[in-house]
Order: structure tokens, then sequence, then C-alpha cells
């Protein structure tokens, strides 16, 4: 059975001057994919994300999603085909309550968000919208407090249900769990289980554990290279990966 | 059930709701007590009005959407030259003059931004004032048009709505500011409690998060910035119409600084800012003249310094201020 890829990359390459980040890069992500993206620090995992959103002009290379080329395409365009992502550092408004960082990305979703008016009961739909969707993630208990005022863990939570809010088909995680400490982690990893099963998820994690329990199958990233794909069981007894990854736990 | 953000400029704004119609009340029924007292003062607040307006709406663009600007001036000018020539070489309606200056300067707004506002911090800076020096220049050598350093004479206004003359005494000319202003603090009032408004919130605060949920950063604030130049213009317009005379100081980087100055007194982000920052700007300013004709910048300097220091909402914190530091008095004996 070949589905149309949600997410399809090919050939992408990016140099920052002499650093090549990004080396002819291919991946396919199927709906519903479960895609784990490991590789050492400075691999230029983040750097393959930018490229996906956007943010970073490749320098080769073409990116398709459902099918249709995206690379000509604006990064607020690309979300509003379906294209999401979580940051490995904290984006977010934080002097804004926590339910209303999730509302106005239900409002850009919906195409509300440049209205001035007649926008109340609409506004009012994203808010309780919003509140759900907190409730869902288990954050409801702060949705009117200031960003600034959460613990970490609960910004990282955030993020995640932001990037849910916009109802995407791929969703692109950048190690939702930085900077957590490991004995609240699991409250992200149980919420990393609970993702609706249609949207096909790539997945950066340097926790192991977590990765080949989550992930379907693993792409390493070395020095902006595959240096190899496959199921987490194939990639776990992978000499390479062992000696990439010296000193790590690789299960 | 939900609520609004605890503290944020937009809770301000709802929690002054919650304490009634009283407080938004207040600053116009003020505007008619002065109107009824200031006897031969009021050109002076009809100044003050307009001066209100011109900070307003940098606070649409600076205070709201983030983006830096020393360029109010080229609009407010733009504005000022725009209802002048219009009323000497068109038609000398007040309402028609300022709805097609106001256009005008929407329009000289928008073609910048599209120009610079893909800019940030002390770029974007210096292409505003880059804009508004561009403009002054201009209009100082166009002798034939603006009339240079001698600027523009023998502005002639018809009637308000053909009935109000524009009167001696500045009756007209300040109820008139005063509606023209009033329409305009509606518009602002409904932007910036709308999800259009908390976009630009957004924008201002981070962003990149804003790009992350698909919002056209450029696009919103090249809106927000044509709208906050439309507004400047309308102001400019005012004072033309006012005063009867547009000069070169309209279009002066001091203009901007000004409502800059305002805005950082009465307070970003909280609307009413501009009208108590403008205000009290205008009447230390005419006191201390008095006082010391050499020295009123001295004054102003001073309470600038004090409020920003002090105060890190401007004015408009004073009442907050007061009461945090009334409260942990006590606290503090050993
Ligand atoms: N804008 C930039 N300009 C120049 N070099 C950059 C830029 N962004 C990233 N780099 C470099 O590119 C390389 C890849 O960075 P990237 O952030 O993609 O790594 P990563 O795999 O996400 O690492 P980590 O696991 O630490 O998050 C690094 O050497 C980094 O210093
Ligand atoms: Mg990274």
């Amino acid at each position: 059975m070949t589905a149309t890829p949600a997410l399809s990359v090919s050939g992408l390459s990016k140099n920052f001057g002499a650093l090549a980040v990004a080396q002819s890069i291919d991946l396919d992500l199927v709906p519903g994919a479960r895609m784990g993206l490991i590789g050492p620090n400075g691999a230029g995992k983040t750097t393959f994300v930018n490229l996906l959103t956007g943010m970073l002009r490749p320098d080769a290379g073409s990116i398709s999603l459902g099918g249709e080329p995206i690379d000509r395409l604006k990064p607020e365009d690309r979300v509003r085909r379906g294209l999401a992502r979580t940051h490995q550092i904290n984006t977010l408004l934080n002097e804004t309550s926590v339910c209303e960082n999730v509302a106005i990305a239900i409002a850009e979703r919906d195409r509300i968000a440049w209205r001035t008016l007649r926008f109340g009961p609409q506004w009012r739909a994203c808010l309780d919208e919003a509140q759900d969707r907190l409730r869902q993630i288990g954050i409801a208990e702060v949705a009117d407090r200031r960003v600034s005022e959460l613990p970490y863990g609960q910004q990282r939570l955030l993020e995640i249900a932001i990037a849910l809010a916009l109802k995407p088909r791929v969703l692109l995680l950048d190690e939702p769990a930085a900077g957590v400490p490991s004995a609240e982690s699991h409250v992200i990893h149980d919420v990393l289980e609970q993702l609706p099963a249609d949207i096909a998820i790539l997945i950066i994690e340097h926790d192991m554990d977590v990765v080949f329990r989550f992930a379907r199958e693993i792409t390493v990233l070395v020095q902006g290279r595959i240096l190899t794909r496959g199921e987490p069981a194939v990639i776990a007894a992978n000499p390479e990966v062992r000696a990439v990854y010296l000193g790590r736990s690789v299960v | 059930m939900t609520t609004l953000p605890t503290r944020s400029g937009l809770a301000e704004l709802s929690a002054q709701g919650r304490l009634g119609l009283a407080w938004h009340a207040l600053p116009w029924v003020l505007a008619f007590v002065v109107f009824y007292m200031a006897e031969g003062y009021l050109s002076l607040w009809t100044n003050a009005l307009i001066m209100i307006l011109l900070t307003l709406s940098l606070d649409l663009a600076l205070g709201y959407a983030g983006i830096v600007t020393l360029g109010q001036a080229a609009f407010f000018g733009f504005g000022a030259y725009a209802a002048g020539l219009f009323a000497i070489h068109v038609h000398n309606d007040p309402l028609i003059g300022l709805v097609t200056a106001t256009a005008l300067s929407g329009l000289f707004g928008f073609v910048t931004g599209i120009l610079i506002l893909h800019t940030q911090g002390v770029t974007l800076l210096m292409l505003t004032l880059a804009v508004a020096g561009l403009l002054a220049e201009w209009a100082n050598r166009a002798y034939e048009i603006t009339g240079g350093d001698d600027g523009l004479q023998g502005v002639r206004m018809g009637p308000v709505l053909g009935l109000f003359r524009f009167d001696l005494y500045g009756k007209t000319a300040y109820l008139y500011s005063l509606a023209v202003l009033f329409v305009w603090f509606v518009v602002v009032w409904r932007i910036i409690v709308s999800p259009f408004g908390r976009s630009l919130d957004g924008i201002r605060q981070n962003p990149a998060r804003m790009r992350a949920i698909g919002t056209p950063v450029w696009w919103r604030l090249v809106a927000i910035y044509t709208i906050s130049a439309a507004m400047a213009g309308t102001a400019g317009a005012l004072s033309a119409q006012t005063t009867r005379f547009v000069g070169l100081t309209t279009l002066s980087v001091l203009v901007s600084g000004t409502a800059l100055v305002m805005l950082m007194l009465g307070g970003t982000r909280r609307i009413y800012g501009a009208f108590l920052g403008a205000t009290v700007y205008v009447i230390v300013q005419d006191y201390a003249a008095k006082v010391n004709p050499f020295y009123w910048m001295f004054f102003i300097g001073a309470l600038l310094m004090a409020t920003v220091l002090f105060l890190e909402g401007g004015l408009m914190d004073l009442g907050a201020t007061v009461r945090k530091y009334w409260r942990r008095a006590p606290v503090k004996k050993p």
C-alpha cells in the first residue's frame, strides 16, 4: 500500500558558511507516522525542522506536504496547510494568559484573527476550545495565569497544546521534554502517547528510552547527513549508532 | 467563564471595564468641564486634544504592535499639509478635508510601511526617521506648493457640517476636535479588544511564536501601521484646520518625540495613557513656561524621569503603585 506521504523531503541541503548542516536529506512521513530523529548535539536536527517550516531557506532540495510542493510558501502559509511545530526552547507569549496563548492560535487557524468587527461569539468559541484543550493536556487549572508565572514543565506542555490546536497534518516536535527535570518528564511523555493517531509526527528527542518507546521508525542524523534509518530494534543494534552515541545508553 | 489574562494591557482594560462605566466616562466629562471652565484657554486645550490623538496613534503602533518608530511626525505633517492644501485648492468643508487628509495619510503609511516594516529595531527606527526627514526636506524645497519656511498661509475653513462656524473663542474648534477624538477612540478600543489587536500584542511579545501559529506578521504590521498613520494624519489635519496654518514644524522630529514623551508619561498599552500623558504634559508645559519660560523643558524632563524610574506603566500606574507601597510600608517596620 502506498498512500501519498503526509510529508516528503528530498535532497534537502543547507550550509552555514563552510558548515554543512543538511546534506541531501531524504525523508518521508506517511499519515499517522511516528518517526524519531536522533543525533548528537549540533547534528542539524533543529536546522532540519527550521528548513521544513520555512524559517530557513534551503540551498537545494524540495519539500511537499500531502503531495503538494511547499518550497515557495512562506512559513505562515505552510502552517495554514497543516505543518505545525514545537520549539526546543519555549517560544510563547509570556505576558499573555495560558488560555489566550491557545485561543490566539485557534483564531489564527479559523482565519478570524484579522477581525476587528463582530468577533464576539467566535472569540468566545476560541476561548472555550482553548480551555478544553488545556484540560485534555492537564493544565486547565493554570488557564488564567500568565505564561511567565508557569513552571517550565507546564510551559513545555503549552507548546504542545498550541501546536495541536492548529489541527496539523504533520507535527514536528523538537525535544518536547528539553529542560524538564527527569522526575517530571514522564508527564510530557504521557501526553505524547495520547496524540491523535492520524497526525504524522516527527520527534527529536535525546532520551533514548522515550524515542524507542514512541517511534515506529528512527532516522539517525550525524553532521547533517542521514547515517541510517530503520525500526527501533534495528537501530539499537546498529554498531555505527552505538559508536556515535558512545557513553549514552542506547537501550 | 473563561477570563482574560491576569495583568496584560488587555486585562487592565477589562478590569477597568468591571469598575463600571464611571471611569470610562471620566475623561469625556472632564473634557466638557474644561470646555466650560477654560474660557480664553480653549486653543491650548484644542491642541491638547490633538496631541492626545497623535499619542494614541503612536500607542497603537509602538505600544501595542511594538513598531519602534519616531516617524509619526511624517504622518502628522502629511495630514496637516493635505488638509491645508485641500482647503485652499479644492473645498473648504472641514469634514471632507479631514476625511481626505486621513485617507491620504493612511495611504502614505501603507506605502512606507510596505517598504520598511520587514526591518526591526534600530534599522526600523532609522528608516522611520528617514521618511520624516525626507518629507520635511521636500516640504522645505517645494515652496510653490507648501510655502516652504513661511508655511502654508491662507487656509480658510467653512463651517462644520455647514452649520458651525469656527469662532474667535475656539469653541467650535474644541468641540469639533473632541468629537473626532472620540470617533478614533472608539476605533482604537475596538481594535485592541479584537482578535486582530490580540495578534498585534502577540507580535510585539514574540514574532517567532506568531509565525509558528500561521500569523502573516508583516501584513498585520502593515495594517496597524496604516491605521496609525491615518490617525496621526487626522491629528495633523485637525491642527491645520483649527489653527488655519501649517508650518514646517509639523513635520519636525520634535513632534514625534513629544508624542513619545507623552506616551511614556501616561503609560503605553492603556488606551487612557495617551489622554493622561498628553494632558499632564500640556498643563506642566503651560505652567512651567509661566514660572520660567526658559526652563519648562527641565520640568518635563524631571517629570518623565521620575515617572519612568518609579512607575513602570507610566502615570496610569500611579494608583496601583501607591497602593502597593502603602500596603508594604507597615511590614518594613522592625
Ligand atoms: N543561524 C545559524 N548560523 C550559523 N550556524 C548555525 C545557525 N544555527 C545553527 N547553527 C549551527 O548548525 C549546527 C546544527 O545546529 P542545530 O541547532 O540544528 O543542531 P541540533 O541537532 O538541533 O543540536 P541540539 O541537539 O543541540 O539541539 C550547529 O553547529 C550550530 O552551531
Ligand atoms: Mg536542536
